[in-house]
């Protein structure tokens, strides 16, 4: 328990690598600026890294009205020993009502981390986040049991309230370059006897890194696709629409596809303009992933597939003949 | 290497419906099982153990029926199984869960004799999906943790642990002990045979409620100990009603949809 009025303002951690910003930082500013508005206080962005001065003035152009640097070397990679000590040691300086975090693998690395230590609560992966009329306090939904509930949680007694936001689900604000705000720089050291995990090495698998959280158009493929063969087709459509590549678990777990195309509670949460579902039959891990998206449509063989009850528009029938048919109707469309 | 593997007994998620009506889950003849990446998490500790020797203990905290997943683990490599149960355990969210499962750690260790030295977890569980419980454990226990690995190996006295990252993975060096949790492996875990299952079956698991945690503050548990309280629950509302075309030529339909698509501008 805490005296809650002894904190004030919304914080976003902006989460930076080698000095460059995780877009899901901007897309919480996003998220957290009519909050703040509502509340009557001060969005401020939090940034821990190495030269990160151009990120903070990003920030704020891209709704904060503030921000918050701790720069060193300690920070040009994400530990989880830096981060916490930093974290921590500023919301103990500032006192922060509430502190949102982007669900990357760090972010949610660092979440309970620094929760733990503070002795208050965190609500992971939300997709809602509100103020509570009654109380003032923030409610943060999310989907549980693999999607098919969800829930809203809220922080009552403790301070800050804590939750993380996975990317992908809201999307950036316009980048305003004429607004200003101060930029503050704190001084917060970490000794390396302190950092107790080492990067030993980076390993880059992926030469083209798949931004299906950024994408505006997205064809996927499912189980019903057949053969790792068959998603040639679905590239042909994916080229004719500049979209990128999707896929269900079941086809990662067949290995037709690497992990990092996979979209759904397991894989990436997405909410692009336009989303193909082809062959895709609409398990609810996977329609809590694309519940972002602004129209769907669907090809599947089955009729029953669940994946129509989600679709704006849907074709029953075989996909290996309906999806060159809109390769080339498309094509020629454009031509 | 003496290893403690953490465990969930959870539903499951594949097999749960929601009440239209009441918007509650439907928990009646849904199956319960070990969390899965849970059960990946014991594979990579068995794997370690069998490799260098020592001990591997799994834990659970939950109601009198997760014995059943614990005794499931001790078909498949583990050494010993502690059932932690308590009605003042209950209510408690990933907080006062993880305070219970490090003090219950703590008493484990006295009762083994000897000290963990990699306590291992599954990156998250698949009811609740908040991935908090691994982290907090290790902050309770200032513990180093590495989260989201793939793979690990015994290197220079302590740990190298290949952490998923967004476009390959990190090589991460720790010293033990330490918290790892486990993500999907690209090997399957184990199964058990009918030896190893009558094994288990034999084993006795004891059950450990603040009676036998010595060090346990109950103000730490349970709902007085979690920050965080669920307001409200609801099922998602997805229903669209869209056009669906069935029985025509697939070039016929394909137009159709590029004329849907080219209207709504999204071409």
């Amino acid at each position: 328990m805490c005296n809650l009025d002894d904190y004030k303002n919304i914080w976003v951690f902006i989460e930076t690598e080698c000095g460059r910003p995780k877009n899901v930082g901007y897309e919480l500013l996003n998220v957290a600026r009519p909050l703040a508005d509502q509340k009557g206080c001060a969005l401020i962005a939090v940034v821990i890294g190495k030269d990160i001065e151009g990120v903070a003035k990003d920030a704020i152009c891209y709704g904060a009205d503030s921000a918050i640097i701790v720069d060193g070397p300690e920070y040009e990679h994400y530990t989880t020993d830096a981060f916490t000590k930093a974290i921590v040691t500023l919301v103990e300086r500032y006192r922060p009502e509430t502190l949102m975090i982007g669900a990357t693998n760090n972010g949610r690395d660092m979440g309970p981390r620094v929760s733990c230590r503070l002795k208050t609560g965190l609500t992971a992966d939300c997709t809602e986040i509100d103020i509570d009329e009654k109380t003032g306090n923030i409610a943060w939904t999310r989907p549980t049991f693999g999607g098919n509930l969800m829930a809203t949680i809220m922080c009552p007694d403790n301070r800050p309230q804590m939750g993380t936001v996975r990317p992908g689900v809201f999307k950036k604000g316009a980048y305003d370059e004429s607004r200003t705000g101060e930029i503050t720089k704190e001084e917060i050291h970490v000794a390396p006897e302190e950092i107790r995990t080492t990067l030993v090495e980076r390993v880059n698998e992926i030469t083209e890194a798949v931004d299906l959280e950024g994408a505006e158009v997205i064809v996927a493929g499912g189980r019903g696709v057949g053969s790792a063969e068959n998603f040639k087709l679905l590239e042909g459509l994916a080229d004719v629409l500049d979209a990128t590549l999707g896929c269900s678990r079941a086809v990662v777990d067949a290995g037709w596809m690497p992990y990092a195309h996979q979209v759904g509670q397991s894989g990436k949460t997405v909410a692009p303009k336009l989303y193909f579902a082809i062959g895709i039959s609409g398990a609810i891990q996977h329609l809590t992933g694309i519940a972002g998206a602004d129209t769907v449509v669907a090809i599947n063989k089955d009729p029953d597939a669940p994946i129509f009850g989600v679709a704006d528009h849907g074709i029953v029938g075989d996909l290996t003949e309906v999806v060159p048919a809109l390769t080339e109707n498309i094509k020629a469309r454009k031509a | 290497m003496n290893i403690c593997v953490c465990i969930k007994q959870v539903p499951d998620t594949n097999e749960i419906k929601v009440d239209p009506v009441t918007h509650t889950l439907i928990r009646k003849g849904v199956p319960s099982i070990v969390n899965p990446f849970d059960m990946y998490a014991q594979e990579v500790g068995v794997r370690l153990k069998e490799k260098s020797g020592g001990r591997l203990v799994v834990i659970s905290m939950g109601p009198p029926q997760a014995a059943q997943a614990l005794r499931s683990c001790l078909a498949v490599g583990a050494d010993a199984a502690y059932l932690i149960s308590s009605r003042s355990f209950g209510g408690s969210d990933t907080l006062a869960t993880s305070y219970i499962l490090s003090e219950s750690i703590k008493a484990v260790e006295e009762k083994e004799g000897a000290r963990f030295d990699l306590i291992l977890c599954g990156k998250q569980a698949t009811d609740g999906d908040t991935a908090q419980v691994g982290p907090e454990i290790a902050e309770h226990l200032d513990l180093p943790q590495v989260t989201y690995a793939l793979d690990i190996i015994e290197k220079d006295g302590g740990i190298q642990v290949k952490r998923e990252q967004d476009a390959g993975y990190d090589m991460i060096a720790t010293k033990l002990p330490a918290v790892v949790t486990v993500v999907k492996l690209p090997y399957e875990p184990r199964y058990p045979t009918l030896k190893t299952r009558m094994g288990a079956k034999k084993k006795e698991i004891p059950v450990l409620t603040e009676a036998e945690i010595p060090t346990i503050d109950l103000a730490m548990c349970g709902l007085k100990g979690s920050p965080t309280r669920v307001k409200k629950t609801y099922s998602p509302v997805r229903e669209k009603h869209g056009v669906k075309i069935s029985g025509k030529d697939p070039v016929q339909a394909a137009g159709e949809m590029v004329e849907f698509l080219a209207d709504a501008k999204l071409l």
